[in-house]
């Protein structure tokens, strides 16, 4: 065994679970606030990794690339955050807002239409086809290696993971010493008593889906730009991935879906790397099971009588 | 005295049972008026409808002249109602400290913490705690001090006393009168008839969604039917 290779290995795992850990937030942070899984958030991630394509391409015809590769890349994954945040309000509100007071299971059909719905709006708006990530954005990043103890590291395997870890620590602080957010936690915890303390629980709910939106659009930015390649598919393996990590980590619980996240993340990497490509599903899901058996709660999950 | 609060011929229910059927009364400003009845009796559905959290189906809420039946919960709070609810609904997992700054989301008024940490020392000595694991005293009294904060005109307690041992009971209801003597209005539910009839200065007793007796409270305590059916006399 390769020590070097192996540690290669690790930190590519830990650089997608980044991703996926973005991604787990906005499942869990719709269900600690709703209670209901959000099925479309895997399409409004592939919504966020179009339109950073789509932005990148107006960025470079248009204005002839004069923000340079950093400015472009963060431009892009702006306005692909801006996106998806709209597009995740509007889901909100047109899908799920309308079916808040009805049968449980209303909401949760909403949602699989609206990712059916978006996955071929976005097939017929867009293409059918796979598009590839501009290589002149994503290509100078992979050929920049990084030498560190004989472990070659990619510098976009490190960007990536310093935008997903800083987003993760905007969240951070946003709930815990925000006023919105700290209303956002009280929501989550009793609705009835958050709006008897005055706090407008439906525009405290259409935040959480715009937030949880905006970083999914991130990790679809990012894994696309990792991956090379988007097509209006992807949403729905990322998304089965990252709500796997949610519910590894504890569904509902904000620290649990991160640490979920960067686990699955290595599981896929480390198990690709030592069984072959094939068997990373197998041991993620084996994983799963087992945590599920052992700890129904998830790993940071707390008792229910506690919860929502 | 000037009428704060006005009730005229509310109607409210869940699906299609109507809890209270034609509920009229008024709260004036500086008062402290109770709400007698037994478990069922639709005092807390009352107070929840007040608050915006359930529709009012028929009749009308005006708060200082202003209708606001069927308005938003946040916006009640905003023209100044503000409660501290049946079973404390303390946020769990947030601070003490915390939850008493969602008491004054709408008023911002954080200055207000010092005064409802010199009405409350413990909570000043928890702030840092998380609310669930507070005792069912304190848990009381960072309800009501949460209900302060929003700076109410009118504060609405349901079962302020519930499950607490008698000398907090004693307690809360001195700080309630205190409060009261600050200037809020108070509309206050309560099955230890004692306790609220003591302190209030009218009250209302509520049966089965209708309003059977209203009076002064020390009417209210000589009264044979109160006595004998709320002061187990």
């Amino acid at each position: 065994m390769n020590g070097a290779v192996e540690l290669e290995t690790i930190i590519g795992g830990i650089s997608r679970g980044a991703i996926y850990a973005l991604i787990a937030l906005g499942y869990t942070m719709v269900y600690g606030i709703l209670g209901m899984i959000n099925f479309a958030h895997g399409e409004i991630y592939m919504v966020g990794s179009f339109a950073a394509i789509v932005t990148l391409a107006i960025l470079t015809t248009l204005t002839s690339a004069s923000f340079g590769l950093a400015g472009c890349l963060v431009l892009s994954m702006g306005a692909a955050m801006l996106v998806a945040a709209a597009f995740g309000f509007t889901n909100e509100r047109i899908a799920y807002r309308p079916l808040r007071r009805s049968h449980a299971l209303a909401p949760l059909i909403s949602a699989i239409g609206v990712s059916t719905f978006l996955q071929n709006f976005v097939m017929n708006a867009q293409t059918k086809d796979k598009v590839d990530f501009p290589r002149a954005f994503s290509d100078p990043l992979w050929e920049r290696k990084l030498e560190i103890v004989g472990v070659h590291v990619a510098l976009i395997q490190l960007i990536v993971l310093a935008m997903a870890v800083g987003l993760m620590v905007l969240l951070h602080l946003f709930i815990t010493r925000s006023r919105t957010g700290k209303a956002m936690r009280a929501c989550s915890q009793d609705k009835t008593m958050a709006a008897l303390v005055g706090i407008p629980v439906d525009r405290v709910i259409s935040l959480t889906f715009a937030v949880g939106s905006a970083l999914a659009a991130a990790a679809g930015m990012m894994f696309t730009m990792y991956n090379g390649q988007t097509r209006f598919d992807v949403g729905y393996t990322a998304g089965v991935t990252a709500f796997t990590a949610a519910v590894l980590g504890g569904i509902g619980n904000i620290p649990g879906a991160m640490l979920g996240g960067f686990v699955i993340g290595l599981v896929e990497d480390l198990t690709a790397y030592h069984l072959g490509a094939d068997w990373k599903y197998v041991a993620v899901f084996a994983l799963l099971i087992t945590v599920l058996i052992v700890r129904p709660r998830g790993l940071l999950g707390e008792r229910v009588a506690d919860k929502v | 005295m000037k009428t704060l609060l006005q009730l005229d011929d509310v109607h409210t229910g869940y699906g299609l049972t109507e809890i209270l059927h034609g509920v009229s009364l008024t709260v004036n400003d500086g008062e402290i008026v109770t709400v007698l009845g037994a478990n069922g009796a639709g005092k807390s559905t009352l107070l929840m409808t007040i608050c915006g959290v359930n529709p009012t189906r028929e009749g009308d809420i005006l708060f200082d002249g202003q209708s606001i039946a069927n308005r938003p919960a946040h916006e009640i709070v905003r023209a100044g109602i503000s409660q501290s609810p049946e079973g404390r609904r303390i946020f769990p997992r947030l601070t003490v400290r915390e939850n008493l700054e969602m008491g004054a989301y709408q008023s911002g008024r954080l200055d207000n913490l010092d005064r409802m940490f010199t009405f409350f020392p413990i909570l000043k000595e928890r702030q840092k705690q998380l609310g669930g694991t507070l005792s069912g005293g304190e848990q009381q009294m960072l309800a009501i001090a949460r209900a302060l904060m929003a700076c109410p005109r009118l504060l609405l307690l349901d079962e302020p006393s519930l499950g607490l041992a008698p000398l907090i009971v004693i307690k809360i209801f001195e700080i309630i009168r205190e409060i009261n003597q600050a200037g809020t209005a108070i509309l206050l539910v309560e099955q230890n008839a004692n306790m609220a009839l003591h302190i209030a200065h009218r009250g209302y007793v509520l049966e089965t969604g209708r309003i059977v007796l209203a009076d002064t409270a020390p009417n209210l305590v000589n009264n044979d039917q109160v006595k004998k059916s709320y002061l187990g006399a």
